[in-house]
């Protein structure tokens, strides 16, 4: 089978762009090593792209001069014009994408990564798309005829770079807030989408029969909309699962090709990609205690307050506090464990909470930060906010490691986290979180937990066991002029 | 490469992202997400390799600039993606003490 990748050193070359792309990942086990694992990532890519480029240099037949016979006439010579129109979409990617990649506001990094996967998608749908009409180019057709094994990852290719398409681009406009969080059912959708599936996998077992274009297109066209079909039932809470579960199909689509192209360096990254996001599709599942299948399923969780409303909440005693209250109370700490949640987020309450943490050192208090894996829009989100505030890493502790601090702890501060706090998931069999892991707040010896308002309930549409704690202290107000209050009252 | 060595890479660099990807700090996720989309834009390749091909004539002209449309999306993930992640590491320091 002549393939592209033949030429030894190129082959060489692309493997070395695979470790590097292993380094980039390796690096990220601590931040003091992940600068250096990222710029191995771009070391690998200019690698791949370069030996690619030198590879394939294009060349164009040279001109035929009048009356002779140009059936292979002459060594073709380099096609300048193709070679500046590469250059020119490279360059105008890379102009687009690094002024995005500036500009974007940090809140906003899942929709940009929704938006980065729905890229990848239509990138291998097209590569697919050029390989079908052009086999010869890619060394997979012999007399036009495409081979077998080439036709099979050639279809999955394809399918899969079309769902990831599709499925971004509603992950995209969920997170966007173009399109509302709150899932959309359609009657019968299970027996929907498991049919579209099926033809997908039936037109892709034909394909290998009969190359004819109408089956490949189809084959393209139902998988866009099973990609859109699959994400709609989604709500806006579940995002985290979907967000990662992209990621991986972003990273099987590039596997499928590297397979098409006989590709070692999209092999490697399609396989590190393709688990790096189904681990964390894995992880936020399990943060959230349900099953990756009730999540593809959906139907389950819109945006914060759209569930049924907690009317029992109304009747139960709690005790309110004032700024000055919790000022008072956290400069007299010796620990306070801040647990902050998405609401901060939203209310871009970031930076003026280091500023009490800040004031609150200055105090002598020990302040550290407690993240639950599904705090934020997708996995890490509000690791990334803090950082952004200048929050330095080290204050910064995840679920398992400071939970069982929180029962020497003096003050848990709760900035817009909800269900995470709910100690009902630890005892309430018949509550719809229960078993989710959440974060021991309430063994602390005065929680403050700020909110809105009394009403609004999480996003499993629950009501919070801690509110009504005896050390429990409402702090109602907008999160970000709630913490500038207390900033006051510190002074 | 016949099949099987490409099976062979495929099957033991899962293993190695499996290993890789749970020795990433929790902390650092969403720097992994935005590295993973960066590096899975190396279809890139795929792109270039339609594009250059499309001159040597024929049939290449449409697969020529499907693979060119392909390398501006490409190159848009690869430069965004990992111009984001070096924004979002730099911001990651250490407590001054």
């Amino acid at each position: 089978m002549e393939s592209i990748a033949q030429n030894p050193w190129a082959a060489l070359a692309y493997l070395v762009a695979g470790v590097c792309f292993i380094l980039a990942l390796r690096g990220l086990s601590s931040p003091a090593t992940s600068q250096r694992g990222n710029r191995a990532g771009m070391i690998g890519m200019t690698i791949a792209v370069v030996t690619t480029l030198v590879t394939h240099v294009p060349r164009i037949a040279p001109p035929c001069p009048t009356g002779a016979i140009c059936e292979n006439y002459g060594t073709p010579v380099l096609d300048t014009l193709t070679l500046v129109e590469l250059l020119a979409a490279i360059g105008i990617g890379a102009a687009i994408g690094i002024v995005t990649a500036r500009r974007i506001a940090m809140t906003a990094m899942p929709q940009l990564v929704a938006a980065f996967h729905s890229l990848v998608g239509l990138a291998a749908v097209l590569v697919a798309g050029a390989a079908f009409l052009n086999p010869g180019a890619f060394g997979i057709a012999s007399d036009g005829v495409i081979f077998l094994q080439s036709r099979i990852e050639m279809g999955l290719g394809v399918a899969i770079g079309a769902i990831t398409f599709s499925g971004s681009v509603i992950a995209f406009l969920k997170l966007n807030g173009n399109m509302g969080g709150k899932p959309i059912l359609l009657p019968g959708r299970h027996a929907i989408n498991l049919g579209v599936l099926a033809a997908i996998l039936g037109l892709i077992a034909y394909f290998t029969q009969d190359q004819s274009p109408w089956i490949f297109w189809t084959v393209t066209a139902l998988s866009f909309a099973i990609g859109f079909l699959l994400i709609i039932p989604i709500g806006g809470a579940d995002m985290p699962v979907v967000v990662s579960m992209l990621n991986s199909y972003s990273g099987w689509a590039a596997a499928a090709m590297g397979f098409t192209l006989h590709n070692s360096a999209m092999i490697i990254t399609g396989a590190l990609v393709g688990s790096s996001g189904a681990i964390l599709s894995y992880i936020m599942c399990r943060a959230m205690n349900r099953s990756f299948l009730s999540v593809i399923a959906g139907g389950f969780g819109g945006d914060a307050g759209g569930g049924p409303s907690g009317a029992a909440a109304v009747d139960r005693p709690w005790k309110r506090g004032s700024a000055e209250d919790a000022a008072f109370l956290m400069s007299q700490a010796e620990q306070v464990i801040i647990v902050p949640g998405y609401g901060m987020a939203v209310a871009q309450a970031q930076h003026v909470l280091r500023e009490m943490a800040d004031k609150l050192k200055a105090h002598g208090v020990r302040v550290k930060y407690a993240i639950h894996p599904v705090a934020g829009r997708m996995p890490g989100h509000m690791n990334v906010l803090l950082a952004e505030a200048n929050v330095p890493y080290d204050e910064v502790f995840e679920l398992e490691d400071i939970n069982s601090e929180f029962a020497q702890t003096d003050v848990a501060f709760v900035i817009g986290a909800n269900d995470v706090t709910n100690p009902a998931a630890k005892t309430d069999k018949s509550s719809p979180i229960y078993g989710m892991p959440v974060l021991d707040v309430e063994k602390a010896k005065t929680v403050l937990f700020i909110k809105r308002s009394m009403g609004g309930v999480g996003y499993a549409g629950v009501d919070n066991e801690l509110f009504y704690r005896d050390n429990t202290m409402m702090l109602l107000a907008d999160a970000k002029k709630m913490v500038e209050e207390i900033v006051k009252s510190l002074d | 490469m016949d099949f099987i060595s490409i099976l062979s890479v495929f099957v033991l660099a899962c293993f190695v992202g499996y290993y890789v990807v749970w020795s990433v700090t929790p902390a650092l996720h969403t720097p992994l997400m935005a590295v993973t989309n960066a590096i899975s834009s190396v279809i890139i390749v795929g792109a270039l390799i339609a594009a250059a091909a499309g001159s040597l004539g024929g049939a290449g002209e449409t697969s020529k600039w499907l693979g060119l449309l392909a390398v501006v999306l490409a190159s848009i993930n690869i430069f965004g993606g990992f111009a984001v992640t070096a924004r979002m590491l730099a911001m990651y320091k250490k407590k001054v003490r």
